[in-house]
């Protein structure tokens, strides 16, 4: 058994509303996503003794300690980088709790990337952080960006190409993600596209980055989530349902580099592939026997790379995989992203889709697995990544 | 908020600022050189610029001059959104290519119409100043 499996708990979830726009600072939508999670959790914000976050949050730890009631915190980290780094969070928070560095860790992440919300003209201040670019680029972007190669979705269209290229991955099977998470996102209300949509509706939708189309991408939005981990112990003398962290994996692989490294190295050499591998060697356990996925969708195509990633399907097949309602929450081969995730319920870098896959172990989802006890839950295949494995506890 | 959104907006295009680490290549692409670093013990080609060779970590390496020719190795048409000062283009290629030294570079194809563009179209390097120190790496259908 891995030294950190099972000593772990998720026991709180908070959030705020999510909307295409709230005109609320991040620092106030993470305060209401962490009281939320704390009031969830039956825990006053005053118990919390560690923290962990995204690197590039906003609200930092100060911010927090001047709200928390000057609590003892024991320990603290971030974690890079981007959404790679959705996951990797409740790593941290579960080694630490494993480690005993601490008791009760506070997980968050709060953004207003709804197009409108700039509160300023630093990238870090709201809204499309792209919009907002140096005139003189010091940094890798400078590779990138005096070409007009600007925004993450031109990127993340030159690898789905790639994987159309490879294995003959299709717009249709594209379409068939957006509409199955679509389809939970019609029955989640606090979902922010809730519209009905086909999949001539996908193909009708304008390119944004071709082969990229609107219903392939993202949304843009803001809102705040939050998680409280604690020990296994603790977890039984709290309210809810505790979601056990029962496997854990931090990976890195070729995409640390932009472009250029990335397709210099075959597939299997990405960071998502590398967590693959490393978090069913830990567990024990195999594909077949999770019941829900949750994965980083910031694109359709990576819902696909994912399944071969993480090991659904063989490589190049996670197109077929995803036909005929592949990821549907009833009837599917893999419920997946069951609240409609970053293309259909919001974009909180990922993290939104932990409340999901817990809500699925407390069997609370609006479209909710039967018997659900085992679900993985992902970090972006960009790197650094890592997963973590969830278990229903006693 | 969207008066403020409009007034922070990057309006030029962006340029690249050399550093230590890279500024060789931007003065062999102002004389119309496409040089990449190359492995003085491996013989490894590679980019982007690093002071390590990633196949054999050695430190040891020159800056040599590569044919400049290439094929597609993919590519995406951006139709927007995007910077403003790109609007004007649009629909634009991206690409990036595979050059025949081995090493992967992003760039875009000139006069080159996006329903045109076709994975392992072949392409060479052609050199086009955007500003008084910087010269960009495009390319060419060949």
């Amino acid at each position: 058994m891995h030294p950190v499996s099972d000593k772990a708990a998720i026991v709180g979830i908070g959030q705020t509303p999510f909307s295409k726009g709230l005109g609320r600072s991040e620092y106030d939508m993470a305060v209401e996503a962490i009281f939320g999670a704390c009031d969830d959790a039956g825990i006053s914000p005053r118990e919390i003794d560690g923290l962990v976050r995204f690197d590039m949050e906003t609200t930092d730890e100060e911010n927090l300690l001047a709200v928390l009631g000057n609590p003892v915190i024991r320990y603290q980290a971030s974690t890079s980088w981007g959404g790679g780094g959705s996951a990797s969070v409740l790593v941290h928070a579960a080694v630490a709790i494993a480690a005993g560095m601490a008791d009760t860790v506070l997980v968050y992440r709060s953004r207003a990337r709804g197009k409108k919300s700039v509160f300023g003209k630093d990238s870090k201040l709201g809204g499309r952080f792209w919009e907002r670019m140096d005139p003189m680029l010091p940094g890798m972007n400078q590779w990138h960006v005096p070409h007009g190669l600007v925004t993450p979705f031109q990127e993340m269209a030159m690898i789905t190409r790639r994987h159309m290229l490879d294995y003959g991955t299709t717009e249709d099977q594209l379409a068939e993600v957006a509409v199955a998470f679509r389809q939970h996102a019609m029955r989640n209300p606090n979902a922010v596209m809730r519209q009905p949509m086909t999949i001539q509706d996908h193909h009708d939708s304008r390119f944004i980055a071709e082969p990229l189309r609107l219903f392939d991408c993202n949304i843009e939005t803001d809102g705040a989530v939050a998680l409280i981990v604690t020990r296994a112990e603790r977890a039984r003398d709290l309210p809810q349902t505790p979601a056990l962290i029962h496997a854990v994996a931090l990976a890195t692989g070729s995409h640390h580099g932009r472009l250029s490294t990335m397709f210099g190295r075959d597939w299997d050499q990405h960071g998502a592939a590398r967590s693959g591998h490393q978090i069913w060697e830990r567990s024990g356990l195999r594909p077949s026997e999770i019941d829900a996925f949750f994965c980083y969708d910031f694109f359709t195509s990576f819902v696909i790379i994912a399944l071969e990633e993480y090991g659904f399907c063989p490589r190049g097949e996670g197109g077929a995989f995803v036909e005929d309602g592949g990821l549907l929450w009833e009837g599917g081969r893999l419920p997946t992203n069951t609240h409609g995730g970053q293309l259909s319920e919001a974009f909180i870098h990922g993290v939104n889709n932990h409340l999901e896959a817990v809500r699925q172990i407390r069997g609370t989802s609006t479209s909710q697995v039967p018997g659900a006890e085992l679900v993985l839950s992902v970090g972006a295949n960009s790197d650094p990544t890592g997963a973590v494995i969830l278990r229903k506890g006693p | 908020m969207s008066d403020l959104r409009e007034s922070v907006i990057t309006q030029t295009r962006p340029l690249p600022q050399p550093g230590l680490d890279n500024v060789e290549f931007y003065e062999a692409a102002k004389r119309g050189e496409l040089r990449f670093q190359r492995c003085s013990d491996c013989g490894a080609w590679r980019h982007y610029p690093r002071p390590a060779c990633p196949e054999c970590q050695s430190r040891n390496f020159s800056w040599e001059l590569a044919s400049g020719r290439g094929r597609v190795f993919t590519w995406a048409i951006v139709h927007g959104p995007t910077l403003p000062a790109f609007r004007d283009e649009l629909p634009y290629n991206v690409v990036d290519v595979l050059l025949d030294e081995g090493v992967h570079f992003q760039s875009q194809v000139l006069d080159c119409p996006p329903d045109e563009i076709y994975a392992e179209m072949p392409v060479e390097a052609v050199f086009v100043p955007a500003s008084e120190d910087i010269t960009l790496v495009k390319f060419r259908r060949r």
